[in-house]
């Protein structure tokens, strides 16, 4: 295995490496600088401005339709495979900007990982063969023995190995939903990621797979950045260290009203949309 | 927080003995039934015709088959009228290739094209060539018939005689002529009428395939992508998986269509009546064409003959098509699971 890239003083480990077995890995910080986005000419999101800390969960709140997800997708590069959408503004990750061609767009995605709303394994694939997807498709070669180590590893991380350690044959979709959607972050954890993006990865889940997917957050966010959109206040106070609240007034882009250590936006937010929304008297 | 009542259901579970099963009734209204109606009616028409058509080749045929028996299947000459004998011994096998040349060249144009289309086309030349391709696929086959015979035939012989000097040691490019590969024993070949009958192929599979390849589920998609996934990668682990039943219906509807390929067949072939490997020299037939071609000269007795030829090319189609349903139907297609 090579190892090439050292442009960067804070980029730890080189995306081709599987450093998920590698204590050197490290997370990495995202940095948005006045993004704003559009469908078409429809401006959905304008003028954010976060910092999400390596290391760190921050949770991004808000109603429905205030451009959370859509910002959550501009942070890997998910946002331009939707038709007419454009972009303003810069991402970092570790200082490095995603857009503008230093890292390919495939590292990109690979160093900053996804988990979608509802759960999408791969039908034509097993247990096993899913948590090794993301190795198969940016075509990295692996030995055997790493394979079963990474499916251990990563389905551990998960909380799955206990339930399909019997089971790694079956097809995915033979899983629950609870499971499925976490075999999509085991699988997401193989390519071994230094941020992981989580869109409402519980909203279709009970609670006892939710409970078990915020452990797997708490437990991950040591070395991996996790960014989460919820719906689920409790959910954002219980997982999260920071807090950005969006807001999308009638007929205009979202924004963000207020963002801080996720214990001031609950108990002491600065501003009244925020307190109103926290305490769910609107959305 | 608003408290949100929940009606308690009422306990079902004293009344559970079989005796108390409910057999639920379904009332339709007008509307439904007649709906029902037509379509069912429609549905089992499709039954009828398959049988209406088998049953008319066979009763047809009978005649000759009576006459020819089991040689119908193991002769090659074609003499029904002449009281000689008469079978598909080389006809078909010359129809079978004629349709494999068109497949293989024709479905890996297509799945390309399709793949291309419907991945890595930008959206508005997507839309060009989808337009441009189902336009294609309407082109009657006389057209292709008529463009393959005067202008594609010449500048295929070229091709016919390259594979000849140069790939002979395959055995279906090998010419045994005495008179050496010359340019003019090839234009009358099972190759090129292959060719031709490929171009009209392409476009139904193309249709078949890329309509498959763009209902693949978007959710699998994006999750390759935020794997890391390349185009190809995502191509070969999401696009190829889902769309296997489409690529293999495709093919299908394209192997109907060159099996059944008349004019333009009947256009470039000059017939034969000897099973050979070779399909670059000339001499080739199929049964379509040969019906065409032998259908007005024939007496009553020889057109019997003909219908059995028929037959025959219906059965096969039908086998064909029968094995194609097994291999989807049996394929872990992620066609068959919801999205």
């Amino acid at each position: 295995m090579t190892s090439t890239d050292t442009t960067s003083s804070n980029t730890t480990t080189m995306s081709s490496d599987i450093s998920l077995l590698d204590p050197g890995h490290k997370a990495a910080g995202l940095t948005a600088t006045n993004v704003a986005c559009w469908f078409g000419t429809k401006k959905v999101l304008e003028g954010v401005n976060l910092d999400m800390a390596p290391g760190q969960v921050t949770a991004l709140i808000g109603p429905s339709g205030c451009g959370k997800s859509t910002f959550l997708r501009t942070l890997n590069r998910m946002h331009e495979l939707v038709p007419s959408a454009t972009l303003a503004g810069e991402i970092l990750i570790d200082g490095v900007d995603i857009y503008r061609g230093a890292i390919p767009v495939t590292d990109v995605r690979r160093r900053i990982g996804m988990v979608f709303q509802k759960p999408n394994p791969f039908p034509a694939m097993t247990v096993a063969e899913n948590v090794l997807a993301g190795l198969k498709l940016s075509g990295l070669k692996t030995t055997r023995s790493e394979r079963d180590d990474l499916i251990e590893s990563c389905l551990s991380k998960a909380g799955l190995w206990n339930e399909v350690k019997n089971r790694l044959g079956d097809p995915g979709r033979a899983l629950s939903g609870g499971q499925q959607q976490r075999l999509c972050i085991a699988r997401s954890l193989a390519v071994s990621p230094q941020v992981l993006l989580m869109d409402e990865p519980c909203s279709a889940l009970d609670p006892t797979s939710t409970r078990r997917i915020e452990q797997t957050i708490s437990e991950i966010s040591e070395t991996i950045t996790v960014v989460i959109v919820t719906h689920n206040m409790q959910q954002a106070q219980r997982v999260s260290h920071r807090c950005a609240f969006f807001l999308a007034a009638e007929n205009e882009p979202g924004r963000i009203i207020e963002e801080g250590p996720t214990k001031d936006i609950f108990t002491n937010p600065r501003d009244s949309r925020t307190n109103d929304y926290v305490n769910g008297r609107f959305g | 927080m608003s408290v949100i009542g929940q009606s308690t259901s009422p306990d079902l579970a004293g009344d559970s003995s079989p005796e108390h099963v409910v057999d639920p009734v379904v009332r339709r209204s007008g509307v439904d039934r007649i709906f029902r109606g037509v379509a069912s009616g429609s549905g089992i028409l499709t039954f009828i015709l398959m049988g209406l058509i088998g049953g008319f080749l066979l009763l047809k045929g009978y005649d000759a088959l009576k006459v020819a028996g089991w040689g119908f299947l193991t002769d090659s000459e074609w003499a029904p009228d002449q009281g000689g004998k008469f079978g598909i011994a080389a006809i078909l096998p010359f129809t079978v290739q004629i349709a494999v040349v068109a497949l293989f060249i024709a479905v890996p144009v297509a799945l390309s094209t399709a793949l291309f289309i419907t991945e890595y086309a930008p959206r508005k030349l997507r839309r060009v060539l989808t337009a441009m391709i189902d336009l294609l696929a309407a082109v009657p086959s006389l057209i292709y018939g008529l463009w393959g015979l005067f202008y594609l035939q010449p500048r295929l012989i070229t091709l016919s005689k390259w594979m000849a000097d140069h790939m002979g040691w395959v055995p279906f490019f090998h010419v045994d002529d005495q008179y050496g590969t010359s340019l003019g024993i090839f234009p009358s070949s099972t190759f090129v009428s292959g060719v031709i009958v490929s171009l009209m192929v392409i476009p139904i599979c193309t249709a078949v395939m890329r309509e498959v390849f763009s209902q693949a589920p978007p959710g699998e998609r994006e999750g390759a992508m935020a794997l890391g996934g390349t185009r190809w990668g995502v191509v070969r682990d999401v696009i190829l998986p889902f769309g296997r039943g489409g690529i293999i219906g495709g093919s299908m509807l394209g192997l109907g269509r060159a099996l059944g390929e008349t004019i333009a067949v009947t256009l470039i072939i000059s017939p034969a009546f000897t099973a050979k490997w070779s399909i670059l020299d000339q001499g080739s037939n199929s049964i379509a064409a040969l019906i065409a071609l032998k259908f007005s000269e024939s007496s009553t007795f020889g057109i019997s003959a003909l219908m059995a030829a028929g037959l025959a090319l219906f059965i096969i189609t039908l086998l064909v098509n029968a094995a194609a349903s097994t291999v989807v139907s049996k394929s872990r297609s992620g066609a068959s699971t919801e999205i």
